[in-house]
């Protein structure tokens, strides 16, 4: 059982926990993500690690309430435990010393794992400008915490209540357009946006690097569920990545895979709801 | 008395009603059915059934137990040799195992020695009060074993027998290894007989640690440095998916067996959405391969409502690597068979969903290494089958995680770790391995073989440390 230490409202849908973990704690690195279920009847849902404390033994997540599993998960309280929680998986984010200026572009939840890697981008010594978009200035999550480990951040909002009004692509396409030297960019949100990132960068040979997140079960490489094409091959992407080259990753088949089960994952919200109604009423009478 | 030529049938579900539920499909024998098969057995001087035991269980003496109706003398003398007699009595390959060479096959049928050997588990487990004690002394030295599936369990018991300290370590949720997550329920019942089996091991002082990812969490050099282990056994298993590296692959509905496996077993897809995990069947399935992985994968998407089912195998009939048994019930429960047959693509909608597997015809040329003749394909012979879903069941490789993150322990160029036959001496000091990640994907039987003659094998190397 992994015990939830504190729990933060971002934005009325998107929560981080900050839970007990010493032995995950121990060995996490940025890019690297979480499996957890909460419970006998759970999903196994994977979460980046948004952030860890290896003295405190502890481990964050940030999440965005979609469907069934993260109903269940949001309706956890300080103290109440999970029931399974796996990790560090996936591959650590390549950070090197020197590496120059690296663009670190978040959009919506993607803000959450991107910053434990902008931050040690910066602490290696890399300079560090962060893009950060999101639909409007309320869902505008971890703002602060950017500003202090970045040289610089940008805010784009689609409809221009904050920052730049249009997408990271728009504020990353300006800074290549000013000249400067991009070594390399690192871009985490919904895929739409990564596809735009790297069709922005491709034209100028700017290394891309996407993190992926196709529909998981077990996370090690047992069961091939979250396979993406990268060139012309494929790969797994809880073991092979999560990140990979986005100048070659093949981004309309996993929109595709991430529908795989959109009517099933309906029913199940909707199973869900009713059981929450069921225990409402019960403890009402 | 005379000879009883024909095995005594083992009770089963209907196949009608069967092909329905998820529930065990042999029901197991009668204490009358089992004293019947057990008389006909010949106690023959040089029990020949032993030979093809991998561990050696002493066959003919079990039997005389049964006839005698001591039933649990017969559990405690089975034991002697197997620690999952309940399992290995239900998924043992026995027609080329023990009852290949038993001699009643001469002339007639095997005696069911598999069948006894169940009926015999099944009894004690429901009748006898088998008192275990916890042998685990916390002083003894430390072992760590990583994974849950039938080696990693027989060693751990052995080596709690002798006290020591012994810690499983387990990727997954739930501790079993291919029994919790890959042999289906109707075929090896969870929480009948394979939790029973790791809860005894909890009885005796094992710690069972899941969501422990041994590469990711701690490598095996953390294990023995950081945390004391005085020795490690590794038995990781064959649990990564071969694709076919065929167009179509990556639509939605394809399926890996181990995934679909996965989905249903050990998340319970079965019991949606009570079980939050989905999985996709529609109407009509094609599982590619034709070894008990495919047979199970057929007769689960069955269970989940699919309406035909085919297994698609490039060779005939004869060359079907699964279990006699298992192809028989699938027939029974309607599954096709194309037989001679080979998916070169799989091909799909506007929205990235299957439609259909086109498959090439086959004929046998010449046999190969493996001396099976080689399938051909026929030219011009392609043809499409409608499918809503391909589960890919053509076999499983080892799991890189560990062997990479343990550079100094050798890996064959298959990947799977080099290891003595007798002992499992890896390359490595103090560190062992057997199971599917030494030899392939094998059996129950030999996977089990392997982690008791692991413990053996450590039982010695810590010996010889302690005195050292
Ligand atoms: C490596 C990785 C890291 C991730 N990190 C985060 C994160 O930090 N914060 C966050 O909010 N989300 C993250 N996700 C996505 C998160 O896993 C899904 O939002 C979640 O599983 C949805 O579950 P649900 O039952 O609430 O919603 P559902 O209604 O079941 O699903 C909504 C959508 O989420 C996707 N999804 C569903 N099940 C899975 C699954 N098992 N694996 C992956 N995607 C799935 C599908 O595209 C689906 O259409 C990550 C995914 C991956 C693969
Ligand atoms: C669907 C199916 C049906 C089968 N049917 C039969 C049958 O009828 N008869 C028969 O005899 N055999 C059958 N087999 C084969 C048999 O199940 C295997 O040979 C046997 O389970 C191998 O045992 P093992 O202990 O080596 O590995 P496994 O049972 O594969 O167990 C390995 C365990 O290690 C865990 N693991 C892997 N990597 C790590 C890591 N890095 N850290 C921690 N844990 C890890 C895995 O999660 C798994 O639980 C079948 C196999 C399958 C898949
Ligand atoms: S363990 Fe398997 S091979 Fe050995 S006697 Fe039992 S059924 Fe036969
Ligand atoms: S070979 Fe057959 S008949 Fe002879 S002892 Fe073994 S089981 Fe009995
Ligand atoms: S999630 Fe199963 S292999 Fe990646
Ligand atoms: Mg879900």
């Amino acid at each position: 059982m992994f015990k939830i230490l504190n729990k933060k409202v971002l934005h009325e849908n998107i929560l981080q926990f900050t839970l007990e973990a010493p032995l995950i704690a121990r060995k996490a690195e940025p890019g690297q993500f979480v499996v957890l279920r909460v419970n006998e009847y759970g999903e196994r849902v994977p979460l980046t690690i948004a952030d860890f404390n290896r003295e405190k033994g502890t481990i964050d997540i940030i999440f965005m309430v979609i469907g069934a599993s993260t109903t269940v998960l949001a309706s956890l309280n300080e103290g109440d435990s999970i029931l399974d929680l796996v990790g560090p998986l996936g591959k650590k984010t390549d950070i090197r010393p020197d590496m120059g200026t690296v663009v670190c572009i978040g959009g919506g939840i993607g803000v959450a794992p991107i910053y434990p890697i902008a931050r040690k981008m910066k602490q290696v010594g890399n300079h560090v400008i962060t893009i950060m978009g999101a639909k409007n200035k309320d869902i505008l999550i971890l703002k602060d915490e950017m500003e202090k480990i970045s040289d610089e951040v940008i805010v784009t909002t689609d409809d221009g209540s904050y920052g730049i009004k249009g997408f990271v692509t728009t504020a990353l396409q300006q800074l290549i357009d000013k000249g400067i030297d991009i070594a390399e960019v690192v871009a985490i949100g919904p895929v739409i946006m990564m596809k735009t990132v790297a069709d922005t960068t491709r034209p100028y040979n700017i290394k891309t690097i996407v993190s992926l997140n196709p529909i998981m079960v077990d996370g090690t490489g047992m069961c091939g569920g979250c396979r993406v094409q990268v060139g012309d091959e494929t790969k797994f992407a809880c073991v092979d990545g999560p990140e990979f080259d986005g100048h070659l990753v093949d981004f309309v088949n996993l929109m595709e895979r991430q529908r795989m089960y959109r009517p099933k994952e309906e029913i199940e919200k909707d199973h869900i709801c009713r059981l929450a109604k069921k225990v409402e009423e019960m403890e009402e009478k | 008395m005379p000879l009883v030529m024909q095995k005594h049938e083992m009770p089963e579900q209907d196949a009608n009603v069967r092909r329905n539920n998820f529930d065990e499909v042999a029901l197991g024998y009668t204490e009358e059915l089992a004293l019947a098969e057990a008389n006909r057995c010949l106690h023959c001087k040089v029990p020949h059934c032993r030979k093809g035991c991998p561990v050696d269980i002493d066959i003919p003496a079990f039997i005389a137990k049964i006839k005698e109706g001591d039933f649990e003398g017969a559990n405690a003398k089975i034991k002697e040799a197997s620690s999952l007699p309940a399992i290995c009595g239900r998924v043992c390959p026995q027609e080329n195992q023990c009852e290949k060479y038993c001699v009643m096959g001469i002339k007639g049928e095997p005696v069911g020695i598999g069948r006894l050997e169940r009926f015999v588990a099944d009894y004690c487990m429901q009748n006898c009060e088998e008192k275990i004690e916890k042998t685990v002394k916390d002083d003894a030295q430390k072992v760590a074993i990583i994974g849950s599936g039938p080696a990693g369990l027989a060693c751990a018991g052995d080596l709690a027998k002798k006290g020591y300290q012994v810690t499983i370590f387990e990727a997954l949720h739930t501790a079993g290894g291919v029994l919790s997550y890959g042999i289906p329920e109707f075929r090896l019942p969870k929480d009948k007989v394979v939790k029973p089996e790791i809860d005894n091991l909890r009885k005796m002082g094992v710690k069972i640690e899941v969501n422990s990812v041994v590469g990711k969490l701690f490598t095996v050099d953390e294990l023995m440095q950081e945390f004391n282990f005085d020795a490690v056994f590794i038995a990781t298993g064959a649990g990564l998916p071969h694709f076919m590296n065929i167009p179509g692959e990556n639509l939605n509905g394809v399926y890996s067996s181990n995934e679909f496996l996965t989905r249903c077993n050990l998340m319970k897809a079965y019991r949606f959405p009570e079980y939050a995990t989905p999985i996709n069947v529609g109407k009509k399935v094609a599982v590619v391969g034709g070894g008990n992985v495919a047979m199970d994968s057929a007769r689960t998407a069955l269970r989940l409502g699919a309406e035909k089912v085919y297994i698609v195998y490039r060779r005939s009939e004869k060359e079907l690597p699964a279990r006699r048994e298992e192809v028989e019930h699938a027939k029974q429960e309607g599954i096709e068979f194309k037989l001679l047959n080979n998916p070169v693509a799989i091909l799909g909608d506007e929205k990235g969903y299957v439609k259909a597997i086109r498959c090439i015809k086959m004929e046998l040329g010449e046999p190969d290494a493996s001396g099976r003749r080689r399938p051909v394909e026929i030219p011009n012979s392609e043809f499409d089958i409608d499918v809503d879903t391909v589960v890919i069941a053509i076999g499983q490789g080892p799991n890189p995680l560990i062997q990479s993150t343990t550079p100094d322990m050798q890996t064959n160029k298959r990947g799977n770790i080099i290891a003595d036959e007798e002992t499992g001496k890896t390359t490595k000091e103090g560190v062992f391995a057997g199971g599917d990640i030494v030899t392939g994907a094998a059996t129950v039987i030999l996977a089990m073989g392997a982690g008791k003659k692991a413990a053996k094998a450590i039982d010695e190397y810590l010996i010889e440390k302690r005195n050292k």
